[in-house]
């Protein structure tokens, strides 16, 4: 097997990975740096984040506010001192952004224009029209350009980290135009490989977020933090689950019921105002609102549609003009996708899996328990989001926590690192022949697709936004009994050139390892907080949950579960407030 | 529960086992929302494994999805089926771009372009964080916007004619691309992108006819980009012809 060198390996290239290395090769030119990545950076899922990057920056804002709504928001499952630096770095990455070229919205000042954010007391989300995370990724992706040092290995597939007396030397990885395995042996190496929305049936994410690095990671024995906080986003388009971003409503937009009501003062968000309040209505936070769908649609007040239920998102009274400056994806995604102007129409939506809270554990370096390895982006899990993300804090947090990763990385290298032994070359032989058994094989009694629709149903019935025992443990027993079948699944396409047939395996592989952390986490979690709520046990419980929950990987069965505390400094555990009592801003 | 049934006729090719291209037919039963994506999705998961193509977003932004749709550069993701009433609709590659497998193109050519054309901000002064921001007006992005939307879907490269004859042309997404960076109040790089932007292979090339912009699926107009920066380049290049010019 060819073996390839860099002093530092990056597995991802979307928006943390390339942060990643730019921070790599600025921090010292004389790194090599591999980037790997199983698409060109540029499909990268970040191109669709839309709606915007909260940071500090105007003179009526300030940290504390910062700080206090994404600690509320996440139910107290954050760590505060991630959450410090995270809103103290920001402001200057979004600024480093900003000289990079990244074409953010302006005031007629020619000051960056910021706009209000669900969860936010305070008007703070910087953006580029409705295409941030575009413009964020094309922006990182041209200005990687620059750094010679960084070498892209674009559509290069990760199968396995190489792993070494307690630390970690590479991984292994199939060029996707040969179907060749390769050996990327570096010195230290960080995960950037984006979030696991794939597990879920209907959801925002692209085909490439399947969990591959966080299953990588917990085979390694990382373990998983915080898995069963899963976000559904409350306005996803029925039928493609496309994303209508959370800046609809910060513009202005509405959420109504079939009668035309807007409900959510029905839920502790109100009372309802004509422009929009932050912190209020449809700028609360994402968990309550799409809790709120649920309720709704247990009352009968939803709207069925051959795609599932849905309720309205009312843009009409933002008027052509304000659409089309602020939104104009919006427009086009409902005309095209819905056959819904929402210049002139009410577009139909519902709750749709967005982002994972969780992922593989780091500290506030992006440092994960196994030496030589990081982790950076939605991957990862540094505590920043908690128990519930709020919208916009994610592409400033891959920013932040993607240049410490690249630090860190960098730093660590130049401390000296042992040489690996001669287990890393056997290791990657391991690799190789669990992906040749996949070829060998003839005859599968299942399929791959069929396999990957049982277990998306299983996740969404039993993990989905309200959740109990029961249906949780149908859904752990189901992913026992596809872990056991997928065992025996078999390539139908034996070729080496661009063999998605194999990707998909591999990709089901990785899915199926992140689903059960999911689940068995979410089992054992015996309260309700941000996202994740049991009808069986609807209250919050500090006593016995104010901990991450660690998942452990067990080759032979379910994980194991154990508990880390949560890092509180200066906010005790509260009640989360919003509607009129938040307090928060006028966004008129 | 399907409301329709396509032939999608679809060009497969297999270098480790195929001669040549040729063309295979799926009777695909389909939504009537759906995209031509989701009829290659359908025929992936239900009936033929073997089949390659890229995609991820499905909401026309990763650029992933470009290839020929009944003969047209298309986002396979925004290629609805009720637009083609025929029920038969023929899927191949990009043209101009050799084929890797099936519906997936060789890039390196693009993407080796793209890096050539310095896309990233050559300062008129460094500047520190501490310094806040450029201050960039609204009328100031604009000069740009446009021009900052490519997906490099590279629908554009596969209707020129310019660089269907001549694959040295640095073409249309890129030169695009250079303008974007050139047209950035905060920069002061066209020199440097010069070498490549102004050469031979770079915007005199084209020959301005426009198919490029009209098969954009993002409106970037990368013909008027072109346009736009031989105008801007024209006198430097017409009094390089004269005696004492620099040629
Ligand atoms: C529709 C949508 C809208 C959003 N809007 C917002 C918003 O407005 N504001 C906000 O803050 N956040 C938003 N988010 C969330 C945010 O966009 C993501 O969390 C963030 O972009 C993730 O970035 P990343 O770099 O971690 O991962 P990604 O951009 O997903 O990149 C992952 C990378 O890993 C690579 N990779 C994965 N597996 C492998 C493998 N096996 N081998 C090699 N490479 C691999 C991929 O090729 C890719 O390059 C949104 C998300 C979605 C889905
Ligand atoms: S206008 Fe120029 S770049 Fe565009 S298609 Fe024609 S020759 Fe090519
Ligand atoms: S200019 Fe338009 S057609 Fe060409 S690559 Fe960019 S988005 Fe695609
Ligand atoms: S799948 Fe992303 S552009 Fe079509």
């Amino acid at each position: 097997m060819q073996v390839i060198e860099a002093d530092v390996i990056i597995v991802g290239a979307g928006g943390a990975g390339l942060r990643t290395a730019i921070a790599v090769a600025e921090a010292d030119p004389k790194l090599s740096i591999a980037l790997l990545s199983k698409v060109y950076p540029m499909r990268s899922h970040t191109c669709a984040a839309e709606g915007g990057a909260a940071g500090v920056i105007k003179s009526n804002d300030n940290l504390e506010y910062h700080f206090h709504d994404t600690v509320s928001g996440g139910d107290w499952l954050t760590d505060q001192d991630a959450v410090d630096l995270f809103v103290n770095e920001i402001p200057k990455e979004l600024l480093r952004m900003e000289h990079w070229g990244c074409p953010w919205s302006r005031e007629t000042s020619g000051n960056v224009a910021v706009r209000p954010f669900g969860g936010m007391k305070i008007m703070r989300t910087w953006f580029a029209a409705d295409k941030t995370g575009f413009h964020m990724l094309h922006t990182l992706f041209q200005t990687s350009i620059k750094y010679p040092s960084v070498k892209r290995f674009d559509e290069y597939y990760t199968v396995d980290l190489l792993t070494d007396d307690g630390a970690c030397y590479g991984c292994t990885a199939i060029e996707m135009r040969t179907g060749q395995m390769r050996q990327f042996r570096g010195k230290a190496i960080v995960i950037c490989s984006g979030g696991a929305g794939k597990i879920f049936p209907f959801t925002t994410n692209g085909a490439v977020k399947t969990g591959d690095g966080m299953a990588m990671a917990y085979r390694a024995g990382v373990p998983l933090k915080d898995m069963e906080f899963v976000q559904y986003h409350p306005t996803g388009l029925p039928g493609s689950g496309i994303l209508l971003t959370e800046a609809c409503r910060g513009e202005g937009g509405y959420l109504v019921n079939k009668d035309g009501y807007r409900y959510l003062q029905d839920y502790g968000l109100g009372p309802e105002t004509p422009t929009p309040v932050l912190k209020a209505m449809e700028l609360g936070p994402r968990d309550q609102l799409s809790q709120a769908f649920w309720h709704e649609q247990k009352k009968g007040r939803t709207i069925p549609t051959k795609w599932g239920d849905v309720v309205h998102l009312d843009l009409r009274h933002l008027g052509e003009k304000k659409i089309d400056e602020r939104l104009p994806l919006i427009r086009e995604l409902s005309a095209k996708y819905v056959d819904s102007d929402p210049v002139t129409t009410l577009v139909p939506v519902r709750p749709v899996v967005h982002y994972m809270m969780g992922g593989i554990h780091t500290d506030i370096h992006a440092a994960t328990p196994l030496k030589g390895l990081y982790a950076a982006g939605e991957c990862a899990c540094v505590s920043i989001n908690g128990a519930n993300r709020l919208g916009s804090n994610s592409l400033g947090e891959l920013l932040v926590f993607g240049a410490r990763a690249g630090r860190g990385a960098a730093e660590y290298v130049k401390k000296g690192v042992r040489a690996p032994g001669e287990r890393l070359d056997a290791l990657a032989a391991d690799s190789e022949a669990r992906v040749k058994a996949w070829f060998q094989r003839t005859q599968a009694s299942d399929r791959v697709p069929a396999l990957k629709k049982r277990l998306t149903t299983a996740m969404e019935d039993g993990c989905g936004i309200y959740r109990d025992e029961a249906t949780i443990k149908a859904a752990c027993d189901i992913i026992v009994d596809v872990r056991e079948r997928f065992k025996n699944v078999a390539l139908e396409d034996k070729s080496s050139v661009y063999n998605t047939d194999l990707y998909q395996t591999l990709e089901m592989d990785a899915m199926i390892e992140v689903a059960q952390a999911v689940a068995v986490s979410a089992l054992q979690r015996r309260e309700s907080r941000g996202a994740h709520q049991r009808l069986d046990h609807v209250k919050r419980d500090d006593e016995a949950f104010l901990k991450h929950s660690m998942a452990h990987y067990n080759p032979n069965g379910e994980p194991r579960i154990d508990y880390l505390d949560v890092v509180i400094t200066k906010s005790k555990p509260a009640e989360r407030v919003y509607g009129a009592r938040a307090g928060g801003q006028s966004a008129a | 529960m399907s409301e329709r049934t396509i032939e999608l006729e679809v060009l497969r090719y297999r270098p480790e086992q195929d001669q040549e291209p040729f063309f295979q037919t799926y009777k695909v039963p389909c939504e009537e929302e759906w995209v031509v994506l989701d009829a290659l999705n359908y025929v992936k998961e239900e009936m033929d494994r073997t089949l390659s193509y890229r995609w991820s977003c499905h909401m026309f932004v990763c650029g992933s999805c470009g290839m020929m749709i009944d003969g047209e550069p298309k986002l396979a993701c925004k290629a609805f089926l009720k637009d083609y009433p025929t029920g038969k609709i023929r899927v191949e590659p990009l043209s101009n771009f050799p084929i890797e497998r099936d519906l997936v193109v060789v890039l390196d050519d693009f993407v080796e372009k793209l890096e050539s054309v310095k896309p990233y901000i050559i300062p008129k002064e460094e500047r520190t964080v501490e310094q806040g921001e450029y201050l960039q007006t609204p009328a100031q992005l604009k000069a740009f916007k446009q021009y900052t939307l490519c997906i490099n879907c590279l629908c554009c490269y596969a209707v020129c004619p310019q660089y269907g004859l001549d694959e040295s042309f640095v073409g249309p997404a890129a030169l695009a691309l250079a303008h974007r960076y050139n047209m950035d109040s905060r920069d002061l790089g066209r020199a440097a992108r010069d070498d490549v932007v102004a050469a031979a292979e770079g915007i005199w090339h084209c020959s301005f006819v426009g198919a490029c912009s009209q098969v954009c699926p993002k409106d970037v107009d990368p013909a008027g980009a072109i346009q736009q920066a031989k105008f801007a380049h024209g006198i430097d290049y017409l009094t390089s012809f004269l005696p004492g010019g620099k040629r």
